[in-house]
């Protein structure tokens, strides 16, 4: 069975030496003050982070999709397996269509997930039901895997009347609460505290359960990430800060975004235990999140998780990542180092799946999805007045006066309005 | 019920329009500035050109000052910033974490020591994390020291307005906010000619300036723009036409929905409109809003932010204070609804030129 490596006898003299620290120079007597608990040295030394060890990728799958640690393999049925790699493609199909269907002029705005399929899908496996996640924006793979279809999320992206979101917001920001998922809020890093505070309320009624908090490595320079973290370790929150290293915010690469050892790093400054591993590797995803979720929801305290993996699309389909980073780093983790090529080969050498199988399940998954998008093309948008509704509880008398204003307003000059385009105005 | 009313009217064959041709269209056509002849040569700039041409001319002129924020090294979402970097060095231009707090707190430090800080915000929907520094400290640097301390060299740039399919955070227009506290100036150029003279004044004025870019201008706008290095006063209101019924006041995109109004007015109602582009939204310039509406006698304002607290409020309260005996019909304002920015619904939500017409109407029909 997998341990997590936490007991290392004698850990303060360990780290101390890690740091620089002769052993010696340390004397074994508490420092009295009540801002940390150590000991005192009679060495002057500075910390420098160059000089500190870096925080390795744990790994269970090698790029071939060989396994490097049989101990370390999760052990999946077949069936349980195949689900999940049929997940990660399906995910990456219903991306290319709508990236596709975005560039024709057919959606407005899309983002992919490609290459970070293994991260999302093995994660999502690791979770229970009922574990809340709380979302960035490029999660459509653990929305997938929870039993969203890409049919709803095809209806969400054209924003029709079958929109969970009532076409409210942009393309891809879903929201799930049949999945037992948060909604999707442009503002970077902004669900961080609140998956901290929904956690903290979390463990008064369910100590089986925890929350799960998506970002990416340039979301967790905003302040509200500093503050989530601080705040689910005083407090002793059962959350898991999932952190998608994908190497970019936007055109921003991770030399411009932090100068420290990764995310995982910063757990370990809040008193925060904290891994790091490989995001494109299913089972080594599966295994960490999994074994996080037991720390976490065992002992009634946060985890951060750093995924090493790499954004393969541009950031949206407002953007060219061409301008910012060579075809030929892309075309690298696009077809030689893919999660969903290093599954596939793991599956191929146990004969668990074949190209006669993959043939088929591709063109059935392509099938359903644009099935799907035809339809979701086809439904009217919502009633035009549904505007007005939901931003508070109840509607109140100014909002209603501009309501029956919008309606008067077209009463009269409905021509110029693509009413024709919602549903009835009532 | 009264849907069918309604697509009785207007019944249009499916397929007649598109989805996407209603969705992307804008709605509002762009008028060029014709160039003021002083200003000598021109060339044909849009709005995201005539702003990098203004970040070139300051920083060449200016060898202290910096331009940063969230992806501005390789040229900034919107390439405002595009090619700078190149030319000034990394130093001086260059990428930031991505934290609007720190973007904006780092300025006020960095125009506190002396040096010109340009600090751009990737959305006007993104400045919030920064509203601390910008609130509590930008605009109130100056005034807490006694002088002895001022972040006058801020100018904090942020993409600003509807886009056509922004939604919720790429579509707000939060110039009220920032309107509502002393010590910040608030400017919106309505064009690339605007925004060279206008973003130029900013960054050499002595206060710390928020300056909001209409993003849905920043390709679909071009225009001659002068070459030269000059600058548009601040708290200085334009009159673009004439009129003598109606007094039409907004800012950024607006404007161009109001000329346009004021045309319709003109050809199908007689109605003679007035169109004051507002430029800096504080300190506003009231005497040229008064003085035109102790001659028309009838005002409105349009903003695409909310009706409710909307900058909006402010110049109906002054223009009622200033004008009231001069007044003919109640000041109306023409905005955006009471709620966040909707998706889809987005041509239902805008202050477009047929709610602005029939606003016409209703001024002129008063009694």
């Amino acid at each position: 069975m997998i341990q997590v490596a936490r007991k290392v006898k004698n850990f303060g003299a360990f780290y101390q030496r890690a740091l620089g620290f002769h052993h010696d120079s340390v004397r074994d007597e508490p420092a009295p003050y009540p801002g940390v608990k150590t000991e005192f040295t009679k060495e002057m030394r500075f910390i420098l982070p160059e000089e500190v060890p870096t925080i390795p990728i744990y790994r269970v799958l090698n790029s071939q999709g060989k396994v490097i640690n049989p101990d370390h393999d999760p052990g999946f049925e077949k069936e349980d397996l195949v689900e999940m790699y049929k997940v990660m493609v399906k995910t990456s199909i219903m991306d290319r269509i709508l990236y596709q269907s975005q560039r024709q002029g057919r959606i407005s705005f899309y983002m992919t997930n490609f290459g970070e399929e293994a991260t999302q899908i093995g994660s999502a496996r690791a979770l229970k039901f009922k574990d809340v996640v709380f979302p960035q924006y490029r999660e459509a793979g653990v929305f997938l895997w929870r039993g969203y279809t890409p049919l709803e999320c095809m209806h969400q992206c054209f924003g029709t009347s079958k929109d969970f979101g009532k076409g409210k917001q942009m393309p891809v920001h879903y929201t799930g609460a049949k999945v037992n998922i948060q909604a999707v809020s442009s503002p970077l890093g902004t669900q961080i505290p609140q998956a901290a505070g929904y956690a903290y309320a979390l463990k008064q009624r369910d100590r089986d359960a925890c929350a799960v908090c998506y970002f990416g490595e340039g979301a967790a320079s905003e302040g509200d990430c500093h503050s989530a973290m601080n705040m689910a370790a005083t407090l002793d929150c059962p959350i898991m800060f999932f952190c998608r290293n994908n190497g970019y915010a936007i055109s921003t690469a991770t030399k411009d975004q932090y100068r420290g050892d990764g995310i995982a790093s910063r757990g370990i400054g809040y008193g925060i235990p904290a891994i790091r591993f490989d995001g494109n590797d299913l089972f080594a995803v599966y295994n960490a999140t999994k074994a996080a979720r037991k720390l976490c929801v065992e002992e009634q305290r946060p985890v951060v998780l750093e995924a090493m993996t790499y954004r393969v699309g541009h950031h949206s389909t407002s953007d060219d990542s061409t301008a910012y980073r060579s075809v030929d780093e892309v075309k690298h983790w696009d077809t030689v180092d893919t999660p969903i090529n290093r599954i596939r080969n793991y599956l191929t050498g146990r004969a668990w799946w074949d190209e006669t199988q993959e043939k088929e399940f591709r063109s059935n998954a392509r099938g359903e999805i644009l099935r799907g998008f035809k339809e979701a093309e086809n439904t009217k948008l919502p009633n035009p007045l549904l505007i007005f509704d939901e931003v508070w509880d109840e509607l109140p008398v100014q909002l209603q006066a501009q309501k029956d204003e919008l309606i008067k307003h077209c009463m009269k000059y409905g021509e110029n309005y693509p009413l024709q385009n919602h549903e009835e105005m009532k | 019920m009264l849907c069918r009313k309604l697509l009785g009217r207007c019944a249009l064959r499916k397929g007649e329009v598109t989805l996407q041709n209603v969705r992307t269209a804008a709605h509002f056509t762009y008028l060029p500035q014709t160039p003021n002849p002083a200003l000598g040569d021109t060339t044909k700039l849009n709005m995201f050109q005539s702003i990098n041409n203004a970040m070139d001319i300051a920083m060449e002129k200016d060898s202290s000052a910096v331009l940063f924020g969230e992806d501005v090294a390789f040229g900034g979402v919107f390439r405002c910033s595009l090619g700078l970097q190149d030319k000034y060095g990394s130093a001086r231009v260059f990428n930031t974490p991505l934290t609007e707090q720190g973007i904006i707190g780092f300025g006020i430090g960095v125009a506190a020591a002396g040096t010109t800080a340009i600090a751009e915000i990737q959305f006007a929907d993104y400045i919030f994390p920064g509203f601390d520094q910008l609130v509590n400290e930008a605009a109130k640097y100056r005034y807490r020291s006694g002088n002895e301390y001022n972040c006058g060299g801020l100018t904090v740039r942020a993409p600003w307005g509807a886009v056509g399919h922004g939604a919720l955070y790429h579509s707000q227009s939060p110039e009220a906010f920032f309107a509502h506290c002393p010590g910040l100036k608030v400017v919106i150029p309505r064009g690339p000619t605007q925004a060279k003279g206008l973003l130029l004044s900013c960054i050499r004025d002595q206060n710390p300036c928020i300056f909001f870019e209409p993003k849905i201008l920043y390709r679909i706008a071009a225009e001659e723009v002068p070459v030269t290095d000059y600058t548009i006063p601040l708290s200085q209101a334009e009159v673009l036409r004439e009129g003598s019924d109606v007094t039409m006041i907004g800012w950024g995109t607006v404007v161009h929905v109001l000329l346009e109004v004021a045309q319709m007015a003109h050809d199908e109602l007689g109605v003679s409109c007035e169109v004051i582009d507002l430029q800096t939204i504080m300190p506003y310039d009231s005497e040229t809003i008064e003085k035109s509406v102790k001659k028309t006698g009838k005002a409105m304002v349009v903003h695409e932010a909310p009706l409710t607290q909307g900058f909006g409020a402010e110049l109906a309260a002054r223009l009622q204070e200033e004008c009231f005996l001069h007044l003919e019909a109640p000041i109306q304002r023409v905005t955006g609804w009471d709620t966040p920015f909707p998706y889809i619904y987005e041509p239902f939500y805008l202050p477009d030129k047929w709610r602005c017409f029939d606003t016409v109407k209703k001024l002129v029909d008063y009694m």
